[in-house]
């Protein structure tokens, strides 16, 4: 897998704000990667950085071989970004929108148009987009940046104010172009919709790179504990259950519902006391540390030593 | 090349479908009609070639019209689209920030040269068709009074993209526009009358006078026009300036495009030396 976008080192400052105080990462082809962080933390910034809209102050950015804030086009054309709080020309309508784009990218106006179905907008090609929902607007978003087969995607926040149907189908697409070979870059604070589909997660607090790997390899890194859920049918209505290590603590619920937040390396030993003990478990759930628990872990230990 | 006839088209598209096309080719096709209209009424009588007449008229009216046009227009252009969010997304696409300004400033040119050549046109058609005598020099000069008026116009253009390449929101844009043309066209002139008269001539030479003339896009498309063709500036009260006035016509057009291409050529590096 050869890297589509590569940062090394990158700072970039606004008079005396950093906004970046240093990243580095490389994007593969294929990879589907969150970028999650809080407001400010550079996730936009680095964005613009990586579309040459902004120079770094520091550092170099390479995005599929070209550096893109040199004034070289080949790499744009085949890069589709989604701003935050995307706008269009309001007098223009879908269709005369997704034809201006196309055309500036140099590529087929019928095969950009033929997006707009895609991203199921068909039905409002030739009304203007001041008349647009948020929820089209956005569509139309993803429908310009899809022009012409980007092999890297940006998307800034790209589903923030949409509903759970319109999300459902964002990721769809989005996956389809994953799988068959583009890079895709998004940015969130919808942490549990990305749990389930993106492949890698980038921490960014304050301007740094906090945390960068798959979701198992950031729970193996965090250490954070599982929730066991041991369903038992004869508990003791008080005192803990006999084959429970006696320092450990645990929360009953429903009464018959014992709750244990177990650290990795106690997890299995755990589990095997419980089911070594006989008939008393009836039911058992693990409950992994979720993207959110693991967001707030990296943000506390990157805090910490300041 | 191609980016840039893309925006053009855009912003033409654009300018119709928000009826700045419409309301700039009425307004001026109003004028331009009331103008001739009147102004010939009593012109008959003497002898006076209507057209000679409406070509100063017009023009006076022009140096204060198009300007203001040529600047609603185009203040805009880079801190509105900043604003609005739309500039991002563009600037996000194969296309230099060049391009996009030099298209832009392209597609405004095309609105304001048709609702001119259309508005101005009707005037000429009007007079046709009351019968006003039309010979080669007449013809000639209302044909410079809107290729000029064309050209005051892309002077304001780019000025206005210069404000608007510089400033950080859109009023501050507004308000130093309006400031700007008043400056330049009600201002400029009567601080000029004004030294002139307090300095009876002691200081002030030809040389300076003509110098402070072609600092001020205004008076220079006012000099072309009103002293440009003879019959005309007999009219226009112009002669004796005419005739004193060291300034040829070269040297006004030339000041012109000037004042077209340095403020374009610095809205040009305002414009790509700002971060988003």
């Amino acid at each position: 897998m050869s890297a589509t976008v590569h940062i090394a080192d990158v700072v970039k400052h606004y008079g005396k704000v950093e906004a970046v105080k240093g990243a580095s990462f490389d994007l593969a082809e294929g990879e589907m990667v969150a970028l999650i962080g809080h407001n400010g933390a550079g996730k936009t910034t680095l964005m613009k950085m990586m579309l040459g809209l902004i120079r770094p102050s520091r550092g170099t950015i390479a995005v599929l071989g070209e550096n893109p804030a040199a004034g070289e086009f080949s790499a744009r054309r085949r890069l589709g970004y989604l701003p935050e709080n995307v706008a269009f020309d309001a007098a223009l309508t879908g269709r005369e929108t997704q034809a201006f784009y196309s055309r500036l990218k140099r590529e087929p106006v019928k095969d950009a148009l033929a997006l707009l179905d895609v991203v199921g907008l068909g039905h409002a090609v030739k009304r203007r987009v001041d008349t647009y929902s948020k929820g089209m607007r956005q569509r139309l978003g993803l429908a310009q940046a899809l022009i012409g087969r980007p092999r890297v995607l940006l998307l800034d926040e790209p589903t923030t104010g949409l509903d759970p149907e319109l999300r459902q189908t964002f990721y769809d697409v989005i996956q389809k172009l994953a799988a068959e070979g583009t890079t895709v870059l998004l940015s969130s604070h919808a942490l549990t919709e990305l749990e389930e589909r993106a492949g890698r997660v980038i921490i960014m607090n304050r301007g740094l790179k906090v945390a960068d790997g798959t979701l198992d390899e950031l729970r193996r890194i965090a250490r954070l504990p599982t929730r066991i859920r041991i369903k038992v049918a004869d508990l003791p209505p008080s005192g803990s259950p006999a084959w429970l290590p006696t320092a450990t603590p645990y929360r009953r619920i429903n009464g018959h519902i014992v709750e244990i937040d177990a650290a990795p390396d106690e997890k299995l030993d755990l589990l095997r006391r419980a089911t070594a003990d006989g008939s008393a478990v009836q039911d058992l759930e693990l409950i992994p540390p979720s993207l959110d628990e693991l967001y707030a872990h990296f943000l506390r230990q990157a805090e910490r030593p300041q | 090349m191609n980016a840039l006839i893309t925006i053009a088209a855009k912003e033409i598209q654009q300018a119709i479908r928000n009826r700045w096309v419409l309301a700039a080719t009425l307004l001026l096709a109003g004028l331009a009609l009331s103008l001739t209209f009147l102004g010939s009424a009593p012109t008959g009588t003497v002898g006076a070639r209507a057209l000679d007449v409406v070509i100063v008229s017009l023009s006076s009216l022009t140096i204060f019209l198009i300007p203001l046009i040529a600047l609603l227009i185009s203040h805009d252009a880079i801190v509105g689209d900043m604003e609005r969010g739309t500039m991002l997304l563009l600037l996000s696409y194969p296309v230099a920030r060049w391009q996009v300004l030099l298209g832009k400033f392209l597609g405004h040119l095309a609105v304001l040269a048709f609702a001119t050549c259309l508005g101005y046109g009707a005037a000429a058609v009007a007079l046709l068709i009351t019968g006003s005598s039309f010979d080669g020099e007449g013809f000639a000069a209302f044909a410079a009074m809107i290729g000029s008026s064309v050209l005051l116009g892309a002077v304001f253009v780019a000025i206005g993209y210069l404000v608007s390449a510089v400033v950080r929101d859109r009023g501050t844009a507004a308000g130093l526009c309006i400031g700007l043309w008043l400056m330049l066209v009600l201002i400029y002139d009567m601080a000029l009358l004004g030294l002139l008269v307090l300095d009876q001539g002691r200081n002030i030479s030809g040389g300076v006078l003509s110098a402070l003339l072609l600092l001020n896009p205004a008076d220079a498309y006012r000099l072309f026009n009103l002293t440009g063709f003879a019959n005309v500036s007999l009219f226009s009260g112009m002669a004796g300036l005419a005739a004193s006035s060291t300034l040829s016509v070269q040297a006004l057009l030339t000041a012109l495009v000037l004042w077209t291409l340095v403020p374009l050529a610095c809205a040009t590096l305002a414009f790509s030396r700002r971060e988003l």
